[in-house]
């Protein structure tokens, strides 16, 4: 279409080894009833999600709200049991160990929270917090716990010297910094991060933003990213993986997806993100989707678009489309793509 | 035309020209740690058919303007100087009962959150009805009627039946789209809304700025829309207030703040956003430092600590507090870079980079 199809501006970086891999994952909630508690139904959260997560990049999943993002996220740190599938982390099959087998993993898996006041302790230090996993994973350190936390401190952006102070005293974007220093205190080598900057002001927003990547190119950190602001995601995404009601419905390199979207919700999110620019007003076209998303309890069947999308014909509601490459790294799940006549060698 | 007044203005010696006129509005809180100053001398004007967006981080001032106006402090410590004008009516002097009559009727606020600004023990149906029957003289019937209509016209599907329902039934752009009926029920003139997007998805935030613009349109109303998003305002506004620590620091028709912003804030702002209409930058520009304490607010300009160009000034912006200046078309920003400066550096310096 456009000469930037051709030329992607950053050349694909080389592919790192396969750090996470998901197969066929699935989280139901069941929903019980009555004295017995039956079970008479189940929220279909994550509903068959396959992808690899590569040392060394940053894979984020995009979204609405209960799309199963979050729901992901908990599934890949194994802070929920997965009804079925696998996730296997650094060649160990991690879906349905025990605790006890996970613990020493945790190690190399961490996560950021969304949330940065409602994840500290308010009753313990700064100090202390971050030292946690030290303690909990009976982890040695060479100069000393409180001078290894001091560094971490210091490598996110915070003063050493409030080691002993509490979260109160710190605003938001500084909590999230304590929180960051103890997601890295280990130094992991997967970081599932939830959200973590939308609680926060625009402009402290940019310096974390800053901060996850330097710490990446530093650390050679390897991202998963959770988040619902494509903005952002664009940012500091290598790869990005859109979910609609538990299923991911295209899943492409960064440039492919925003310049080229295929699935027809990629494009109605993307028309749908707001621009500060005034010019834009009246030159953009905008895909207004009608209603809300369909409940996971019962979600449509076959394509589960179908409802608001505005291609949508018979055999979207018959047949499902499966998740396959429509071109080199994009892989899309839809009858009837967007922006195909720009790919070479798509399905006609 | 919505603008601001001069900022030489004497209380009491102008008649208010506008729908909405706000004169050096302070909205102070003592309270143990020392005053805080939440709005410190804000002045603006709104007309029918015109939105202004208020832009700022969170502890700036923001919503307490917006409480203010709606006669929300009352009652509790707040001291609240200066005037507003509601259709020449003075509100700040202004009694508790009477302000609570204009209240809905003349001006409504939609809220941030519409899960914990709605009742969960009533039906939609019985707020809406509730705040309809206060100001007009109808049946209940009739007034089920009208929320009916109210709610159909904000786009819920089935509005003879869902009026029943009660707000935890409702999705989260519902919940949003009953409040805003709820708002509009009386056909008020003025509506505020405080971050009306900010709990929502994209995909839903897009349909209720559609929804707010279409309404307005209808209403012929005015508009105040607060939010910290700056895309929000650009889909929106008419005009821009920028607000950093209680204070304007900038003003100007939307087009003039996007295109020539003129105070290093703006600029901050914008550069801090990725843009998914540009090519990728490889670094965010973020504002160095966090938003000040407002019981502490650094002296001179209070965006010193976080400028990069105070330095520029020779020392004035520790010292001296920035006056808001018209640097033309209605275009004001309190900044003591002289004009030539900050064209300078906007189109040297942030321009390129944004």
């Amino acid at each position: 279409m456009t000469t930037a199809d051709t030329t992607p501006t950053a050349a694909p970086q080389p592919l790192g080894e396969v750090l996470l891999s998901v197969q066929g994952l699935v989280k139901h909630f069941p929903i019980r009833r009555g004295v017995l508690q039956r079970k008479v139904g189940a929220v279909q959260a994550v509903d068959g999600l396959t992808f690899d997560v590569r040392q060394g990049e940053t894979l984020s999943l995009v979204g609405e709200s209960g799309c199963g993002k979050s729901t992901t996220g908990r599934l890949l740190t194994r802070l929920l049991e997965p009804t079925g599938g696998s996730v296997t982390f650094d060649g160990h099959d991690i879906s349905h160990i025990s605790n006890g087998k996970m613990r020493p993993l945790r190690r190399d898996v961490q996560m950021i929270f969304q949330d940065p006041y409602s994840s500290l302790n308010p009753r313990h230090t700064v100090g202390r917090i971050v030292g946690a996993p030290f303690k909990l994973q009976k982890v040695e350190t060479e100069a000393g716990t409180k001078k290894t936390v001091q560094d971490l401190l210091e490598l996110v952006g915070l003063n050493p010297e409030h080691y002993n102070r509490y979260p109160h005293e710190f605003s938001g974007g500084q909590r999230q910094r304590i929180g960051i220093a103890r997601t890295l205190a280990l130094r992991p080598k997967l970081i599932v991060a939830d959200e973590p900057v939308s609680a926060l002001d625009v402009s402290i927003q940019a310096q974390v933003v800053n901060l996850l990547e330097d710490l990446q190119d530093e650390l050679g950190l390897t991202y998963v990213m959770i988040a619902h602001d494509l903005s952002v995601v664009r940012h500091v995404s290598d790869r990005v993986a859109v979910m609609y009601l538990g299923k991911i419905v295209e899943l492409a390199d960064r440039h492919n997806l925003y310049e080229t979207p295929m699935h027809p919700y990629t494009v109605a999110l993307m028309s749908a993100v707001p621009i500060p620019d005034t010019k834009r007003r009246t030159e953009r076209e905008r895909i207004r989707l009608q209603g809300d998303v369909p409940s996971p309890i019962n979600p449509p069947p076959a394509c589960r678009f179908h409802t608001r999308c505005w291609k949508a014909q018979e055999i979207c509601k018959t047949t499902e489309p499966p998740l396959v490459d429509l071109a080199p790294r994009h892989q899309v799940a839809c009858h009837f793509p967007e922006n195909q006549d720009a790919v070479v060698g798509s399905r006609g | 035309m919505t603008e601001i007044a001069e900022h030489s203005y004497r209380p009491g010696t102008e008649k208010p020209t506008s729908f909405l006129d706000v004169r050096d509005l302070r909205v102070h809180f003592p309270t143990d740690d020392g005053l805080v100053k939440s709005v410190d001398g804000l002045t603006f004007r709104v007309d029918r058919g015109k939105t202004l967006g208020i832009v700022g981080e969170s502890g700036s001032g923001k919503s307490v303007t917006s409480l203010s106006v709606m006669g929300l402090h009352h009652g509790g410590s707040a001291k609240i100087t200066g005037e507003i004008f509601l259709d020449g009516e003075e509100l700040v002097g202004a009694s508790p009962e009477g302000v609570r009559l204009l209240r809905g009727q003349k001006m409504a606020m939609i809220f941030q959150d519409p899960l914990s600004s709605m009742h969960p023990y009533y039906t939609i149906g019985y707020q809406i009805v509730e705040a309809y029957r206060i100001h007009n003289d109808v049946s209940k019937k009739a007034a089920y009627q009208h929320a009916i209509e109210m709610l159909d016209r904000v786009g819920i599907p089935q509005p003879d039946k869902r009026v029943h329902d009660y707000p935890h039934q409702f999705s989260g752009g519902m919940r949003q789209r009953a409040m805003i009926a709820m708002a509009l029920s009386c056909d008020p003139e003025l509506l505020i809304a405080d971050e009306p997007t900010t709990a929502l998805d994209v995909t839903v935030q897009a349909q209720i700025l559609d929804l707010i613009r279409d309404l307005q349109k209808e209403f012929n109303s005015a508009v105040i829309i607060i939010t910290h998003d700056l895309g929000v305002v650009a889909e929106l506004a008419d005009d821009i207030l920028v607000m950093y620590a209680g204070r304007c620091a900038e003003y100007g028709s939307a087009d003039d703040i996007f295109r020539e912003p003129q105070h290093p804030y703006t600029w901050g702002l914008l550069g801090s956003m990725p843009r998914i209409d540009r090519e990728r930058s490889e670094r965010l520009l973020p504002i160095k430092g966090t938003p000040p304490s407002l019981i502490n607010v650094p002296s001179g300009c209070a965006f010193n600590p976080r400028c990069t160009y105070c330095d520029l000034t020779g020392g004035r912006s520790t010292s001296e507090r920035p006056e808001l200046i018209d640097v033309g078309h209605g275009h004001r920003v309190a900044c003591h870079l002289t004009r030539d400066q900050r064209d300078q550096i906007w189109r040297d310096d942030i321009q390129p980079k944004l």
